[in-house]
């Protein structure tokens, strides 16, 4: 709906068919305020006069029971019926903005008092500033290292709130270059005002430039084998292992039945969870032996450690 | 009646000791009015001091005077004190206790001791937070969000913490003691739907305090075990969740909206008819609007987490109760405005504060339905937008209706007049101060600026400097009433039983009430708002 939608004329440009699309149901939601405002604002003006103590207007008439039944069901009814409207099309727009599209590129965020910490796939690093192509959906995959933090992209009409011990999601599909505003707007703590920076939107090529100039030697699902071995976790989920620990490759995406019964699926949130609390969602038929790693790996590693373990073939046992 | 009064010389309450400690340990409901309306005036000018310097401080996009952390301290401190020891306690402690008992005809509240010890105990949790402010502040915001509250927080969030909690138990104890006093103590043949509005509206108001203050203080004390004793109940890293800190905080104070927006209503409903002179238009639909506003205000919290990390469904269908919930008040607004109609109106001062509190009331409640719709939140909330749509609703609505209310109910509780003109000149300074303060925040919010912050970028400078305009028009209107309602006390002109000609028990007695209210218990015959007034019908039934 949003590609069909022309760009308003007044405001922030918006940077996507999602923020075009906003802009209209925003005006849409104004409009219809007025045509709420108007009506009252006038019978207040017309009635303080016409009925002002001193006139001698007449005041005789009285409503009918059925026309008082009438007309207090249509103001209740009418407006929010109206409203509904504005309901159904948010909630559209809702379900649009917490459903990322498979195939997006992945870009991971550490909130952390007072900085924004990106990581591209490559490894690539950087910290307040985001370099992202135009025209690619992507999804940012964002925790925090101590309080709520919350990603705002004003440009974008979108914002998630950036939560300790868990995984949450933005995406985008910007549809023009330049330099937009990044911002965090749950409230942080001393410098919450300044935990911001830029969101930079690139041509396809520049965007591949820029990787090839800040790249790192190493990817992030490297990365996380470095951390795999460090942390021993071969010594129980290798091939080579004594221990029943379940496998790993293949593991990201499917579903998982746990001890207790539930079937959880495998995604970032579910990977973190066993590594810091093995014991939520523990796979059915294993012992509960796996160690707690919360406190001794950094969310930095966690996400490279995510990265290896969903890079890893089906069947590996690394 | 005049002549009776002048026969049976009773002493006022006013007249009732002229003692400190005839007023601090007063049980009469009128007096401590008096107590509750002095402290919370104290706390309304300590809230709109740090508001005062937060307008300031923003004239500039790189701040002032200030550095973050003494900004970050004013909002908080401007916050917990206007919410809890202003907004709360406002209209109820204050006009509620005052008018309650005489609406119904009644001598005092059911537990005349209970009201002395709330009000002790909201002025032992004022000692706190005003500590807690003077020893360093706190750096929390108003809601205290875990786990920045619990494990990172450097202010003094303990003694705020516990000053909040030791207030809620203030709320309880009134709640209670209204919901009591309106079941058992109303004058015979006051019947439920005899009652005026105003009693009703404080009856919801009752139900949502009793119903929700507890969550708040055992919310507060998970706090405290947290910050204090380490127990994790928030911070991940103790195995806590920070989602659930915000699901009890909210299922607290999106109902605590309704605990300081509903006494705003049930003012409204007694200027409407008393300045029109007519009955309010569907008078039960609005009575019964009003318990339902108190019913489905539990059911709405989760809009205020659609990008919190609630599931997308939760999010939907607390969006969509959201949207419910602004019925009942839109059937209030348009049943307020129809009363006008064949009414004889008058623009005395309380009136327009009235008239000021629909149109404030309505811009807050529509830029609700905003911030209700969930897609159209993701963009507004944690920005001025929310900042703008809570205050007309708190502060162009139910700040305007307390002027409103102290305007109207002045005579009676005072027995005198206060000027009129200068009432109606700051009734008008309220409404036009507040909407140049606050509709530029709405822009901002739009714009892209999140709440909270200190500094900023420079293209929002010219929405600020017109936001802080507007709040030095609001500091000089809110003073104002200070000023000439106080030397009203001494010079203002004599009110008489009932100034207005409006209809209620209240105006049936003089001004100012004496200590026992009624001399004998008042029959009641006739329906509320009983426009066109007959002469007293109160006389002929009052033969003991």
């Amino acid at each position: 709906m949003g590609a069909i939608l022309p760009t308003p004329p007044i405001g922030l440009t918006p940077l996507s068919a999602y923020a075009a699309e906003y802009d209209w149901l925003f005006f849409g939601m104004c409009l219809l305020s007025l045509c709420f405002m108007v009506p009252i604002a006038v019978a207040i003006v017309y009635f303080a006069v016409k009925y002002h103590k001193d006139s001698k207007a007449d005041r005789s008439e009285r409503i009918s029971r059925r026309s008082r039944l009438i007309l207090e069901s249509s103001w209740a009814g009418i407006p929010f019926l109206l409203t509904l409207g504005v309901f159904v099309w948010a909630g559209k727009m809702y379900v649009e903005w917490a459903t990322p599209p498979k195939g997006a590129l992945e870009i991971a965020v550490i909130g952390k008092q007072w900085m924004w910490k990106f990581q591209h796939p490559g490894g690539q690093r950087e910290i307040n500033t985001l370099h992202v192509p135009v025209g690619r959906p992507v999804k940012l995959v964002m925790t925090s290292q101590d309080v709520i933090h919350s990603l705002f992209l004003p440009a974008l009409r979108i914002k998630m709130d950036v939560i300790p011990g868990r995984y949450t999601h933005l995406w985008f599909t910007a549809t023009k270059t330049g330099t937009f505003r990044l911002e965090c707007a749950e409230y942080c703590g001393t410098d919450h005002s300044r935990m911001g920076g830029s969101l930079i939107v690139m041509t396809s090529a520049d965007y591949q430039s820029w990787l090839a100039h800040a790249g790192t030697a190493i990817s992030l699902a490297a990365a996380g084998a470095e951390v795999y071995r460090k942390n021993g976790c071969s010594g129980c989920h290798g091939a080579n292992s004594t221990v029943h620990a379940p496998t790993l490759g293949g593991l990201f995406g499917t579903m998982v039945r746990t001890a207790d019964g539930r079937e959880v699926l495998a995604d970032e949130g579910y990977i973190r969870d066993c590594i810091t609390l093995p014991d939520k969602n523990r796979v059915a038929g294993f012992p509960p032996i796996m160690p707690d790693f919360s406190g001794t790996i950094s969310e930095a590693d966690l996400i490279k450690l995510i990265a290896y373990i969903r890079s890893l073939p089906p069947g590996a046992r690394p | 009646m005049t002549a009776e009064a002048k026969a049976l010389p009773s002493k006022s309450y006013l007249e009732d000791g002229y003692t400190l400690s005839s007023w601090f340990f007063s049980t009469d409901h009128k007096r401590i009015a008096i107590l509750y309306f002095v402290s919370i005036t104290l706390f309304f000018f300590v809230g709109g001091a740090a508001a005062t310097l937060i307008r300031l401080e923003l004239l500039s996009p790189t701040g002032l005077f200030l550095s973050n952390d003494a900004y970050n301290r004013l909002f908080t401190i401007h916050g917990v004190v206007m919410v809890w020891f202003f907004l709360i306690p406002s209209i109820p402690n204050t006009f509620g206790n005052f008018l309650i008992p005489i609406m119904i005809g009644a001598k005092d509240l059911a537990f005349p001791k209970l009201n002395l010890a709330s009000w002790w105990i909201f002025v032992l949790a004022g000692c706190f937070v005003i500590a807690a402010l003077l020893i360093g502040g706190v750096d929390t915001g108003w809601t205290f969000y875990a786990p920045f509250s619990t494990m990172f927080s450097n202010g003094y969030v303990v003694p705020a913490v516990i000053g909040v909690f030791i207030a809620g138990f203030s709320t309880i104890l009134t709640g209670l003691n209204f919901i009591v006093t309106i079941h058992k103590l109303r004058a015979p043949g006051m019947t439920w739907f005899r009652l005026p509005l105003f009693v009703w509206a404080i009856y919801a108001t009752s139900l949502v305090m009793v119903l929700a203050t507890p969550v708040l203080a055992t919310t507060l004390m998970l706090i405290f075990a947290e910050r204090v004793l380490g127990l994790g109940f928030f911070d991940p890293k103790l195995g806590g969740d920070p989602v659930l800190y915000q699901h009890l905080f909210w299922f607290y104070s999106h109902p605590a909206v309704y605990i300081m927006v509903l006494p705003a209503m049930a003012v409204m409903s007694e200027l409407m008819s008393a300045f029109c002179k007519r009955r309010v238009f569907g008078y039960k639909v609005v009575a019964y609007s009003s318990l339902a506003i108190a019913g489905l205000g539990f059911l709405v919290w989760g809009h205020h987490m659609f990008v919190a990390g609630e599931s997308v469904y939760a999010g939907l269908v607390f969006s969509l109760l959201s949207f419910s919930i602004a019925v009942p008040s839109a059937i209030k607004v348009f049943n307020w405005t129809a009363t006008m109609r064949k009414g004889y109106v008058s623009l005395d001062a309380p009136m327009l504060f009235a008239l000021g509190f629909i149109g404030l009331f309505v811009i807050g409640g529509l830029s609700g339905l905003f911030v209700a719709a969930t897609g159209l939140d993701v963009h507004l909330t944690r920005t001025y937008f929310v900042i703008a749509h809570f205050h007309f609703i708190m502060v162009g609505g139910t700040v305007s209706c307390y002027f409103g209310a102290l305007h109207f109910w002045w005579p009676k509780m005072t027995g005198r007049m206060y000027p009129e003109m200068l009432g109606r000149g700051t009734a008008l300074m309220i409404f036009f101060g507040f909407i140049l303060t606050f509709m530029p925040q709405f822009i901002l919010g739009w714009l892209g600026m999140p709440r909270r912050y200190h500094l900023y970028p420079p293209e929002f400078q010219v929405l600020n400097v017109l936001s802080s305009a507007g709040a030095s028009i609001l500091a000089v209107a809110y003073t104002l009433p200070l000023i000439y309602l106080g030397w009203s006390l001494f010079y203002g002109k004599r009110a008489g039983a009932n100034p207005w000609g409006a209809a209620g028990l209240e105006w049936l007695i003089p001004s100012p009430p004496p200590r026992e209210n009624f001399e004998t218990v008042p029959v009641v015959t006739w329906e509320a708002y009983p426009y066109p007034l007959k002469p007293q019908p109160v006389e002929r039934k009052e033969t003991p």
